[in-house]
């Protein structure tokens, strides 16, 4: 593994054109299941305030990246992770980093909505109950309230917060999560496929709200689907067998993807 | 201008028709609309005016031909939302048609007016006319032919030419001011011949346009340089 920090010089990168800093600044990241490499020399910087697209065919590494960055990987046995992830200068795979402390800092949405078994109020409320965020009920009550307005639900749920998260539709639930990732005061918020399961207006409501909390956030999104990724991200990075192809403003890898093997997966031709 | 040996074949093969299809009818167009360009200038030189009138009747084709390309545009806009190469093709597409159109407007414009030249007496400066057609005749199909190939050199020669154009319409210009100085019997002829000549020099500008397009979309980065530019001159008729 001598070579697990060396630079991967085959990726293509494009002149970055966001004026903001770089919030998760990635170097030689390798990841092994078992004896199967899945992942080969990563460097990659995201910035701040913006929304960065992970594409890539199936298996491409792209969600096996995206898990290295809330130490998700660490739950799988099997799975080692070299190289160096860092937040704000500061390593996240160090061992004095608590990975539930960190997973608070960097907030995950699944494919799948998955609240809990519990009222809508308690499902946002349990970060800031764990994590000691709230002093008392009122505050409480406030994180909830501002957590599920910045999700844009909480018009929808305001008079019924004691029903179950679950009883809510598909893509309510969605922004059900995203109000529970909020309410702990996340820095970067990943997310895997977070509209593969709603219909185009579930989808469009959480296009939206991506677009408004990147005014705050920096955020990560894998996705399927190319128009989506043009639609809501700023930097685009093109994955393929374990490997970052491209990384540039979506703009360009949409318009002129320079690697021949962008363009054939963006464009739906043979590889 | 789809070239499946450099790009590759969609995985969903009614795709790949379907711009192998655009391509072919805008390649259509420009053949049309080259040979109204040659058509116009030989009507000239023989002073044959069933052909002009050919030419005129022939400018409704194009009109149709760019209606269909369009068409075509949108519905793969709307149904295969191209992106990268596929999305430069139609753009490029969309636009070149948009020239050619112009291009068979111009050669109906010089058809109408040989017309009118055929009427009078033959002008010796018919002949400067001709080879100035012949040249801008010459870079339309140099410019069709790197769009059907994709390869961008015959573009990039024909840009890069447009001022032989502009030196060829300056001297026609002056030569047709100092021909109707001497001779207002000679005002009426030689106006039809100094917009001849003008529509000429608008279809080099076409043909630059349509290099342009090429080479965005073959490259996907802008032909940005300044093109040489020939001498400056008052010009009324622009």
């Amino acid at each position: 593994m001598a070579d697990a920090a060396a630079p991967n010089s085959s990726t293509l990168y494009h002149p970055v054109r966001i004026d903001q800093p770089v919030k998760v600044a990635a170097a030689g990241v390798e990841v092994f299941y078992a004896d199967k490499q899945a992942l080969h020399g990563i460097n990659l910087n995201i910035h701040d305030r913006s929304v960065t697209a992970f594409i890539g065919p199936s298996g491409c590494g792209k969600s096996t990246f995206l898990r290295c960055i809330n130490r998700m990987n660490d739950t799988i046995d099997t799975a080692r992770v070299f190289g160096s992830i860092r937040i704000d200068d500061e390593e996240i795979n160090d061992r004095g980093v608590d990975p539930v402390l960190l997973r608070a800092r960097v907030g995950m949405v699944f494919q799948k909505p998955n609240p809990f078994p519990k009222s809508i109020y308690d499902n946002v409320a349990y970060g800031p109950r764990i994590h000691g965020l709230a002093s008392g009920k009122d505050e409480l009550d406030a994180v909830v309230e501002t957590s599920l307005k910045k999700a844009g639900l909480w018009d929808e749920v305001a008079d019924r917060l004691d029903q179950p998260g679950n009883s809510l539709s598909g893509g309510q639930q969605q922004r059900l999560v995203i109000a529970r990732a909020i309410a702990v005061n996340p820095e970067v918020i990943l997310m895997d496929e977070p509209c593969s399961a709603l219909d185009p207006i579930a989808t469009a409501r959480i296009e939206e709200l991506i677009d408004e909390l990147r005014e705050n956030y920096c955020l990560i999104i894998v996705t399927h689907s190319m128009a989506q990724a043009a639609r809501v991200s700023q930097m685009t990075a093109f994955f393929h067998l374990g490997h970052l192809v491209e990384y540039g403003p979506t703009e360009e890898i949409f318009t002129n993807p320079r690697d021949r093997r962008t363009q054939d997966y963006i464009t739906g031709r043979f590889g | 201008m789809n070239s499946p040996a450099q790009q590759g074949h969609h995985i969903v093969k009614a795709f790949s028709e379907e711009l192998e299809q655009l391509s072919a009818s805008v390649a259509t167009m420009g053949g049309l609309a080259e040979s109204m360009i040659s058509d116009s200038i030989d009507a000239i030189v023989t002073r044959d005016s069933d052909l002009a009138l050919d030419v005129v009747e022939r400018d409704k084709r194009i009109d149709a031909l760019q209606r269909d390309v369009e068409r075509q545009i949108i519905r793969l806009l709307a149904l295969r939302q191209p992106l990268a190469w596929d999305l430069r093709v139609c753009i490029a597409a969309l636009k070149i048609s948009a020239d050619l159109e112009r291009v068979g407007d111009l050669a109906k414009n010089i058809a109408r007016r040989t017309r009118a030249l055929n009427e009078v007496e033959p002008l010796a400066l018919a002949k400067s006319v001709e080879r100035m057609g012949r040249l801008v005749q010459g870079h339309l199909h140099e410019v069709l032919d790197a769009y059907v190939s994709g390869e961008i050199a015959g573009a990039v020669g024909v840009w890069e030419r447009d001022d032989d154009v502009d030196e060829h319409y300056n001297a026609l210009f002056r030569e047709l001011l100092t021909c109707m100085a001497g001779d207002a019997r000679l005002i009426g002829p030689g106006t039809h011949l100094l917009f001849i000549a003008k529509n000429l020099e608008r279809v080099g500008d076409h043909a630059t346009n349509i290099a342009e397009l090429v080479h965005y979309a073959v490259t996907g980065s802008e032909l940005t340089a300044e093109r040489p530019k020939g001498t400056p001159l008052e010009d009324p008729a622009s």
